[in-house]
This record gives structure tokens, sequence and C-alpha cells, in this order.
């Protein structure tokens, strides 16, 4: 009733063209931004930002990078956190040699530098394909994490190789160091995310997405239809790479203010971001932002209603969290294998009939 | 979605915030994980101690003490959630025994101005009080570790360590890589030859480091060694018949947690202890009648008495202390955590005192100043015996050479100081 494209009349191309062609939904994404730029920032406490927020649009990023590169382009990779590591140690090594840079300069230049190390790594890509290719960027995320802890000069020969973040501040404002406040972090990291998601969208409704996605679902035939896959794919891998790349400054100097490499971006952290685009849904904008609110924001709110709410143990709400959060995993898996974005798509579809279904 | 998960976050967070205390001294402990095996006794000795201040003494200067638990997995991530969600409680100081974890509480502490008490861990150069206002690390550093081991070699070889191989197999991460600095300049004044060897977290795979052992043949090995590498550690070393007495952990890897599974393979391993293990101590008489037998234990009650229980309890004695000196000189005993630094700052622990506590020659006396946020760093050396499943002490305190340990505690803060723009005090 509410959400239909009936009575919607369209009389340019570009509004035939647009992003959310259905006004519901356009509505819907207007109200969102307000939100996130009007009240948000006016209400959020240190809380909220570090422990919710933050960590939330900083993986949204992530996803959305590695969702390029495995939903959009159909090449599986493992080495996420290796490529963050790039964009942590690149904003570090950028923050100390030039300390008076805007932060968010040296955030996009960690994302470009990022951007040339994906493409580095994937050049196998045009020789291997599937799980080959899962091996070699998994080789990748091995060989940069070992390089980031062998080298001293990437952390500036500190006794302990933990990596700390310097005060950086942007249009006269702090969004790194630990004099942030709350709403800055914030802010920063929303600006940097809603300007990727556009990009996000636009590039992959446009001629490189359509590309991409030839190669996806066919490599043979995308070439020869003239998809040059060398372009397709190492452009995914770039494009992919700038985000995580970004993702990864964000994480290290917005968000946790020092890191060590073998921890912050272990394999684990590759898995956990492949998890969000699995779960989220391979292939969607959408998927991206619902995978990585999945997996940051369920556990928070696990142990804050088994611990705070309940008063159970700590050891045993947090043992109890992997499993609620697993079960979930295999059960959203299994009652809809293409993920979160599937099911808001069919939502939609039935929203659509509702309340006259045929 | 989202906005159906961020309405059940807003419901779970206002439930959560728990019956205020007068005194909060947050206990981030990690009770999962690869890491569990040392943070379950810690954190149970730690909350142990206060909850008998609480049932025999009516808290600490009459008010209460609450000790939330908030579980970190040895995760900075969680660490910061955790700090994040305590914080606004009206925390008096932080102890989230985890090197990692300590290294980004560094520059909030600063900011939040609330204290931070990494007795035995985090960062070594924050007992220079002149740069590290609001972190504390006495009455040991993991640089004192390196050099009171480096000195009980000396004495076992007459003084001199011309001409020896000396090992060290580490934790990958910034805990483990803490005292190869000081190693480098012991190596230099003493002539031995020094070896890394890297073990990656979580430190179950380690047979290549033993393998390069076993075909180096260190005279000794040296450990810094945390969770389950402990226990692997000296399993490898029993495996290749690795003479275990020539085998010296740090005081992270010298619990029962890490020789038990090992058996008789691991007797004659050593370690560093920083406090006296076991209960032959009177504050156990009351433990066991305010806590144990009235079944306030934290956890499962089956670590009482262990190493790591000890230190927890250990920590525990040193804050609760540091709350009393606090409340004497704040002349009010609802301290908050500017008046909770300067009693850390302030704080004196005599041989008496802690006789008076019920640990007669349990640690070592020391006096926090302006400068010294470090305390004296000494430890002692004990030794496990595999058939009476017990560590003995088998040396007093030995002091760490502080000439070679001055110098770079100097060149680390000031390299922090320069980093942060902070001003030294204490001029």
């Amino acid at each position: 009733m509410l959400y239909r494209e009936a009575g919607d009349f369209k009389t340019t191309y570009s509004d035939d063209s647009q992003t959310f062609p259905i006004r519901f939904d356009r509505m819907g994404y207007y109200v969102t931004l307000l939100i996130a730029f009007g009240v948000i920032p006016l209400v959020i406490n240190d809380y909220w930002a570090n422990a919710v927020f933050v960590p939330f649009l900083i993986y949204a990023i992530a996803a959305l990078g590695l969702n390029i590169l495995v939903g959009y382009a159909g090449q599986l990779s493992l080495g996420t956190g290796g490529f963050m590591a790039v964009g942590a140690y690149s904003v570090y090594k950028l923050m100390t040699a030039f300390p008076g840079m805007p932060v968010l300069i040296d955030v996009l230049l960690a994302g470009a530098i990022t951007a040339l190390v994906g493409v580095l790594f994937g050049l196998p890509s045009l020789r291997i394909k599937g799980f080959y290719l899962a091996v070699a960027t998994l080789a990748a995320q091995f060989f940069l994490v070992w390089l980031f802890n062998k080298v001293p000069w990437f952390y500036n020969y500190s006794a302990s190789g933990m990596i700390t973040v310097p005060q950086g501040k942007m249009l006269g404002v702090y969004v790194t160091g630990a004099q942030t406040t709350a709403s800055a972090k914030y802010l920063f990291c929303l600006i940097i995310l809603v300007l990727l998601a556009v990009v996000a969208r636009n590039l992959t409704r446009g001629t490189v997405g359509r590309k991409w996605m030839a190669i996806r679902d066919m490599d043979i035939a995308a070439e020869i239809i003239g998809v040059n896959p060398l372009t397709a794919k190492l452009s995914a891998f770039a494009v992919s790479s700038f985000f995580i790349g970004v993702a990864g400054a964000l994480f290290f100097a917005v968000y946790l203010g020092a890191a060590e490499v073998t921890e912050a971006f272990s394999i684990q952290k590759s898995f956990l971001i492949l998890f969000m685009v699995i779960i989220g849904g391979l292939g969607s904008i959408f998927g991206s932002f619902a995978g990585a609110a999945f997996l940051v924001l369920l556990p928070v709110l696990l142990k804050n209603v088994l611990v705070g709410q309940f008063g159970w143990p700590t050891d045993l709400a947090a043992h109890l969290e992997l499993m609620i959060v697993g079960a979930l995993i295999v059960g959203f898996l299994i009652a809809e294998p293409h993920g979160m974005a599937q099911l808001w798509r069919l939502a939609k579809e039935k929203l659509r009939l509702w309340p006259f279904p045929h | 979605m989202k906005t159906k998960f961020v309405s059940l976050v807003v419901a779970g967070m206002c439930a959560a915030a728990p019956a205020m205390a007068d005194l909060v001294i947050p206990n981030l402990s990690y009770r999962t994980g690869a890491y569990a095996p040392g943070g379950i006794p810690y954190a149970d000795g730690f909350n142990d101690y206060f909850a008998l201040l609480n049932a025999r003494d009516g808290g600490i200067g009459g008010e209460k003490v609450s000790v939330p638990e908030c579980e970190t997995a040895y995760n900075t991530e969680k660490g910061v959630e955790c700090y994040e969600a305590t914080k606004g409680l009206g925390s008096l100081v932080y102890n989230p025994l985890s090197t990692g974890i300590t290294y980004q509480l560094i520059p909030k502490a600063l900011v939040d101005r609330i204290p931070l008490y990494t007795p035995g861990y985090g960062r070594t150069s924050a007992a220079n009080g002149k740069v590290f206002e609001w972190v504390f690390n006495y009455p040991a550093n993991y640089w004192d570790g390196a050099s009171v081991a480096i000195k009980y070699l000396l004495d076992e070889n007459g003084g001199s360590l011309q001409g020896k191989k000396i090992a060290l197999i580490y934790h990958n991460s910034a805990y483990g890589k803490e005292p190869i600095r000081t190693l480098q300049d012991l190596a230099v004044k003493h002539g031995f030859q020094f070896v890394e060897m890297p073990v990656d977290h979580p430190g179950q795979e380690q047979k290549s480091q033993w393998l390069q052992i076993r075909r180096d043949k260190p005279d000794y090995v040296l450990m810094w060694g945390w969770g389950v590498m402990n226990a692997v550690a000296v399993q490898e070393a029993a495996n290749i018949n690795y003479p275990m007495e020539n085998f010296i952990g740090v005081w992270w890897s010298g619990s029962e947690n890490d020789v038990i599974p090992a058996g008789a393979g691991a007797d004659g391993y050593k370690s560093l202890a920083m406090h006296g293990t076991g209960m032959d101590y009177p504050l156990y008489a009351d433990l066991k009648q305010y806590v144990y037998d009235a079944g306030n234990a934290s956890g499962n009650g089956d670590q009482v008495g262990s190493v790591l229980y000890s230190r927890g309890v250990y920590a525990a004695v040193v804050i609760a202390e540091a709350v009393r000196k606090a409340q004497e000189l704040a002349g009010t005993s609802a301290i908050n955590a500017v008046q909770m630094r300067d009693g850390l700052e302030a704080l004196e622990i005599t041989e008496e005192r802690m006789e008076e506590l019920g640990l007669p020659n349990f640690g070592q006396p020391f006096a926090a100043s302006c400068v010294d946020h470090g305390g004296p760093g000494a430890a002692m050396l004990q030794q496990w015996d595999a058939t009476a499943k017990k560590w003995n002490l088998i040396s007093g305190f030995i002091a760490p050479d502080q000439d070679v340990l001055e110098p770079l505690i100097v060149a680390d803060s000031e390299a922090f100081a320069a980093e942060a723009g902070i001003t030294q005090r204490c001029n």
C-alpha cells in the first residue's frame, strides 16, 4: 500500500536511473541519513561510539570493499586482514612522517597504497581462480602480517612493536588520539562510509560493475563479448583494496588507537569480514551493511543482555555468545543461502503486494 | 534490520547499568580463549580479595568495593568495549592484565583521568612517572625481569656469561617483544650471544623453534610466554630432553597450569616470581572463613593458592592499600579516580604492613614517588618440583641491573613524551 511503484511518475532519464527508484525507499534513505547525521552525533557518548557505532561503520567499509571483490567480481579473497594492516601501517607512517596533514588525506592515501598492494597480490587472479586464488590471497595475509611484525621501520622501531596513533586533526577538530570526542569519531567515519558507499553503489551500477559481474558469472563468455579480464580483475582488486585499506586505517587510527599486527589484523579478521559479506549477501551494498551490523552489534547486544541484564558469569556469557552467534549464522544460511540482502529483497516483494497478495 | 538491532541494544544497555557502589574497581578479565589458563586464576584472586575486604571489614574505610567483571578474551577490541562500558561507573583504576590492552588504554587514561595499574606487565617505560602520570607498574616490570634472570645466570656461572648462548623464546606480540631491547644491551655488556625465537599467537605451534634449540644447543633458554604457549613450550622442552634447570620463564610463564600438563618432564623448570605463592599465609585463614566457606569464592574456587591466584590477590592488595592511602590523603572515604592516582603515587608498602595484612615475606617492600612509578623491580626464582607438584623458591629477591635499565626507560618514555606531546612533571 505504501511501498509501491504506482503513482511515482518519472519524467526524466536521470529520475528513471536513480539509486532508489521507489519513493518509499528514497524517503527511508533520506530519513536514515538525517538521523545518522542530525540526531546521533548529538546524543552519542563514548560507549556508543567506541563499542557500537564506530566499529560498525568501519566494518561496513571493509565489508563493502570485500563485497566488491568477492560478491561483484567473484574473486575469493582471504587477505582482508593483511590489506587492512597495510592501511593501518600506511596511515601510521604517513601521520608520523607528516604530522600537520589533515587526517582525511592520510586515510585516503593509505587507501591508495593498499590499492597498489592489492593490485600486486591480485596479479595471480589472472591465472588462477576459486579456491586456488583463495590460497594465493591467504599467502598475502600471512606475508603482510609477517612483514609488519618483522621490519622495525614499519613500527618506527618501538620497543614492543606496537603502533600508537598520534593526535590528528581534521578542520581543527581532533579525529584521532585520545582527545577525540565521541561525535567527532563517529562523524568522521560516517562521512567516509557514506562517500564510499555512494561510490561503490555507482561503480557497481555502471560499466565497471557490469564488467566485474560479467567476469564473475562466466569469464570466458565475458572475454568473448569484449571484457578485458586484466583490467576488470585488477580494477576489482584495486577498488576493493582501497576500501579495505581505508577501513584498516580507520580501524587503527580512529577506533583502536594502538594496535599490533598479529592481534588486530590476523587471519580471524579476514574470516570475520568474509562472513559479514556472506551473511549479508554477496553482490549487495545493503548486504554489506547488514552483515557488518549482524556480526558487530549482535555480540555486544548479547553480552549486555546476558551479563548486564541476567547477571550471568562473564565466561558463561562469552561462551554462550559464541554459540548463539554461530547457531544464528548457520540458521540464517540454511533459511536463506543468499544472505540478509535476499531476505530484504523478498520482504520488499511482499510489501509491494501487501495487503492484497494474489 | 539495523533499527531493530539498535533498539534491542538500547534496551539491553538501559538494563545493563549495575547498582552503583562507592568504590568501583573493574576487573577486565579473560576466562575464555587461548589465554584463559592465565586469566582465570588471576581474576579469581583479584575478586576474592575484595570479597574478603567487603565481608570482613565492610569494604575499605567503610566504603564497599564493587568489582564489576568484564570479559576481554585478551582481545583489544573487547578490551576497548569493556573499558568504555565500565568507565562510566566511576571506576577508580584499571588492571587489564594484557599488555596490548594496556597500550591502548594509556592515552585514554590520560584524557579520562583514570589511573592504570599494570603490575609486572604493560609498557615498561611507564615506570618513569615524569612522563606517565597516570600509569603505575610497580613492583616490577619486564625489563626488571630480564635483568634479574641474567643476574641469576651470572651468579650461577661465577659472574661471567662470556661466550654463552642464551635464547629467548617469546610470544610474538608487544608483550613478548618487550624484553628484547634489554637483553640485547645485557648481551653486549656481559658478552653472551643472544638468540630471538618468536612464537606466533596463540602459541600451540612451536615445533620449529624447539628443533632450532635442539640444533643450536643454547646454554640457557628464557621464555616470555602466556596462555597455552607456556604449557606447550614446557612440553616441547621435555620432548627434546632440554635440561629443564637451564630453562627459565618470566613470572607469567611460571604457574601450575603451565607445568602440570608436561608431567614429570617439567621437573626442574624455573621461573621468576615477584611474590610468594601457596596457602601458607595467615591471610588464607580469613579468606577461607569469610569467602570460601561463605560460598562467595569467585569462579569455580579451584584455583585458590596457585601462583596466578596469588598474583591476583597481590594486585588487589596493592590497589586496596592505594585506596586506603588515597582516602587518607583526600580526607574522605568516597574517593574519585583523581584522588586514587594521588594514592597510588604516594603508596608505600613496608614489610610490617604486609605482615599486618597476613602476607609476611610475600612481596618486596616498595615506595612510589612522583618520579618512580616502577618500584625496585626485584624478583625471586622458583623451581618446579613435579613429584610434589609444588613451586619451591630457590633464591631471595634479586635486584635488577638499574645501570642498564635506567637509560632504556628514559629513552623509551621520552620517545613517547615527544610523540604524544607530554611535558615532563616532577621537576
